[in-house]
């Protein structure tokens, strides 16, 4: 991305709203680890992951919050939501909690649950390997959308992204040494980190489906970054990672069949589940104030 | 996040608070006079310092439990973690729990230094025979519980963890300082959240906020143990210089300081017999029933077997992800070993 | 490390060591199991360094650290024990001193 011709834009709130819920529904996940970890430090640093990327979403639904608030066509668009708004505001809790399945515009990817394909209603124990293949994948793209997210038209996402960038350089780091320990560590570790590779992968290929609106408009004023020009920096980062790891693509390139479109608001069957019990207090109390 | 002192007994130390019952030799003598010397000028005793062994597995047993207590701590807020109803709460939520894995490790850390392994602990959790603080093993039953566990819960440990940090053991007393530190932040932000609930929240957060403490603050009294007259092993803390205040006084100050609280915040403190007395300059409170609280300590309260099972899973199914660690670490030391040669 | 490690069942321990933004040494924080050095330093941000930026971290194996007592305490120590801990779970210890 090269210097931006105007310096002091607005990303649009559909592609704040893509960020963040990005951020907050992997957070989600990650957090759910807390207290069952393999080990009391892998606690510390999950929930550490955790804690990022919900800051990161906070910061990017707040900043979604105030360009909605002072525009009129998106405060129309938004007026439905009711819950946690303050003095007749929308806040970043107003978009977390109240906003219904549909209308998340995270990536299906890091809705799954921690565990291989499964039914939205299924149960299943939790599978660390899923959990730390997902980060890596997801890490991989974001340490590069937030580096060129650094200059940005929009100086408040370029803020956001510097700070983003230093954590999420650590949870990929953190992600991809595992992915290594896993794939060339036992053979129970080996199948199961590629089980979740072959289950996770796919997924991914939504990272570079054409037609997401909401980027578009970012990048037509200068606020956001084109992902799919992203994508041979991810591969290579993803690749050397994989080799080292003893492990093996099997995804079919081209791509064959279906691809993910939880971005544009069409999810699996899991992100309601996740919803229902991540707003169902919010909800219950919608004048409530915590 | 704390320790909670019962009496259980522990066959090497008298009832006069004299150190071992075993005799010492000649040159065990003259370090036994030293360690006291040590303790009794309220110095620090070392991991690599002589210590009477009942010294040392007392303080193993303590710091393990006390170390198993914030893990075991981890699960009744972290009921609460997928469903915290703001941004900025859950954040709050995932932090804490997270320094209680801190505080965990810590304490491990510390215990460590005494000759037992992680390994070694966590089978005494794991079997049952290890103990952790017993107010965890009830549930956490609607959202303003996460709020009286940080003003009321954490507010009991500070008072038990404070003296804690003069102990005569060295790691221990770093660790707690540690600890403390991070603990009052817990208190005064689970107090925040319950105020904000009270002043500006709907009446049915109210209600929640006032069902919470009703369940809670008799188990919080209970949690600096069975009076004083009931705990043989007090005089020895006392004189190894572990346990600093005793049960019945460090309980009197926690009531005294925690009923203006719940006076600011707008809630009742569900005993009748809770007065001020002037006489004595202390608040009088009602009876703890004690029968509950013990038979809560020996496994058959609403949650232990439900907490237990939990942290036995976890380190069961995490087997195999420790393993691969080793597994590739050991590969990756052949290599170089190979590159080397 | 130098020499092949036994078959462990445990992640060997590691002490750990934090220089924080304005200091002049590193200090001894306490210690912490993990599978390798690397591993190691991780764990070591997450767990001794959560709150501060600017640090520096040093993490040593706890069984190569050699210890000694340079006080009146001289003559009441064993000359044989320079390990850091007296009771070092690194080394095999029998049952009875290790359970609880």
């Amino acid at each position: 991305m090269g210097a931006p011709a105007n310096t002091n834009a607005n990303a649009p709130a559909d592609y704040l709203l893509h960020l963040a819920d990005n951020a907050l529904v992997l957070g989600q996940r990650n957090a759910e680890w807390c207290g069952h970890g393999p080990i009391l430090e892998e606690d510390l640093a999950m929930a550490n992951n955790s804690l990022d990327l919900i800051g990161q979403a906070r910061m990017l639904y707040q900043h979604a919050a105030s360009l909605i608030n002072a525009d009129d066509e998106a405060g129309e668009r938004f007026k439905h939501l009711q819950g946690a708004r303050v003095d007749g505001q929308v806040t970043d809790d107003t978009l977390a909690y109240f906003r219904d399945t549909a209308e998340f515009r995270c990536h299906t990817l890091l809705e799954l649950p921690h565990h291989g394909p499964l039914v939205g209603y299924a149960n299943s124990e939790r599978d660390y390997s899923v959990t730390l293949t997902r980060n890596f994948l997801y890490s991989a793209l974001m340490a590069l959308v937030w580096q060129r997210l650094q200059t940005s038209a929009d100086p408040q996402l370029a803020g956001i992204a510097a700070k983003s960038l230093k954590e999420t350089r650590y949870h990929l780091s953190h992600s991809s040494d595992w992915l290594v320990r896993l794939g060339d560590g036992t053979e129970e570790s080996h199948q199961r980190a590629q089980a979740a590779l072959d289950h996770l992968l796919p997924y991914c290929e939504a990272f570079w489906l054409p037609g997401h609106a909401a980027e578009e408009a970012a990048l037509a004023n200068g606020t956001g970054v084109c992902v799919s020009e992203l994508r041979d920096d991810w591969n290579a980062i993803v690749n050397e990672t994989l080799s080292e790891a003893t492990l093996q693509r099997n995804d079919t390139q081209p791509h064959v069949g279906y691809v993910a479109q939880g971005h544009l608001g069409v999810h699996s069957e899991h992100l309601g589940f996740l919803l229902a019990e991540m707003q169902s207090l919010a909800r219950a109390h919608p004048q409530g104030v915590w | 996040m704390y320790t909670q002192s019962f009496s259980t007994a522990d066959k090497e130390a008298k009832p006069d608070g004299k150190a071992v019952v075993q005799p010492l030799n000649a040159a065990d003598e003259a370090r036994q006079t030293h360690f006291d010397a040590v303790i009794d000028a309220d110095g620090k005793i070392e991991p690599r310092d002589w210590m009477p062994e009942a010294y040392r597995k007392t303080l193993v047993r303590q710091i393990s439990q006390h170390a198993h207590s914030e893990v075991v701590g981890m699960l009744p807020e972290g009921n609460w973690i997928s469903r915290a109803p703001s941004l900025k709460r859950k954040t709050i939520l995932i932090a804490k729990v997270q320094d209680e894995a801190g505080h965990g490790l810590y304490l491990y850390s510390a215990a460590e230094t005494l000759g037992t392994s992680r390994d070694q602990m966590l089978e005494g959790l794991h079997s049952g025979k290890a103990k952790y603080s017993s107010i965890f093993n009830y549930p956490t039953l609607n959202w303003a519980d996460v709020g009286v566990i940080g003003w009321l819960v954490d507010g009991a440990a500070i008072m038990n963890q404070i003296p804690l940090c003069r102990c005569s053991y060295g790691p221990y007393a770093r660790a707690m300082i540690r600890v403390c530190k991070e603990e009052s932040f817990h208190q005064r932000q689970g107090y925040e959240g319950l105020l904000v609930m009270m002043q500006r929240g709907t009446p049915e957060q109210k209600a929640m906020v006032q069902d919470a403490v009703n369940r809670t603050w008799w188990k919080c009294l209970a949690m600096f143990g069975p009076p004083d007259a009931d705990s043989p092993n007090s005089a020895q803390g006392m004189r190894w210089g572990i346990k600093r205040i005793s049960n019945d006084h460090l309980r009197q100050k926690f009531v005294d300081a925690t009923v203006p609280q719940a006076e600011v915040l707008g809630v009742t403190l569900p005993d009748p017999d809770l007065k001020w007395n002037e006489a004595r300059g202390h608040h009088d409170y009602g009876q703890i029933d004690w029968d509950e609280f013990w038979a809560t300590v020996n496994g058959h309260g609403p949650c232990n077997k439900e907490r237990l099972a939990t942290r036995v899973k976890a380190h069961e199914q995490g087997q195999w992800i420790r393993d691969a660690a080793l597994a590739h670490a050991a590969k990756q030391q052949q290599r170089q070993q190979k590159e080397a040669a | 490390m130098s020499q092949q490690q036994p078959a462990l069942k445990e992640w060997p321990l590691w002490e750990v060591f934090v220089r924080s933004k304005q200091g002049l040494e590193h200090k001894h924080c306490g210690s912490l199991h993990a599978s390798d050095a690397q591993h190691a330093l991780q764990m070591a941000r997450d767990v001794y360094t959560r709150r501060q930026e600017g640090v520096s971290i040093w993490v040593v194996p706890s069984n190569t650290i050699t210890a000694s007592e340079p006080d009146s305490k001289d003559s009441f120590f064993d000359p044989a024990a320079d390990k850091i801990y007296r009771h070092p779970t690194f080394y095999d210890i029998p049952d009875k001193v290790g359970h609880m």
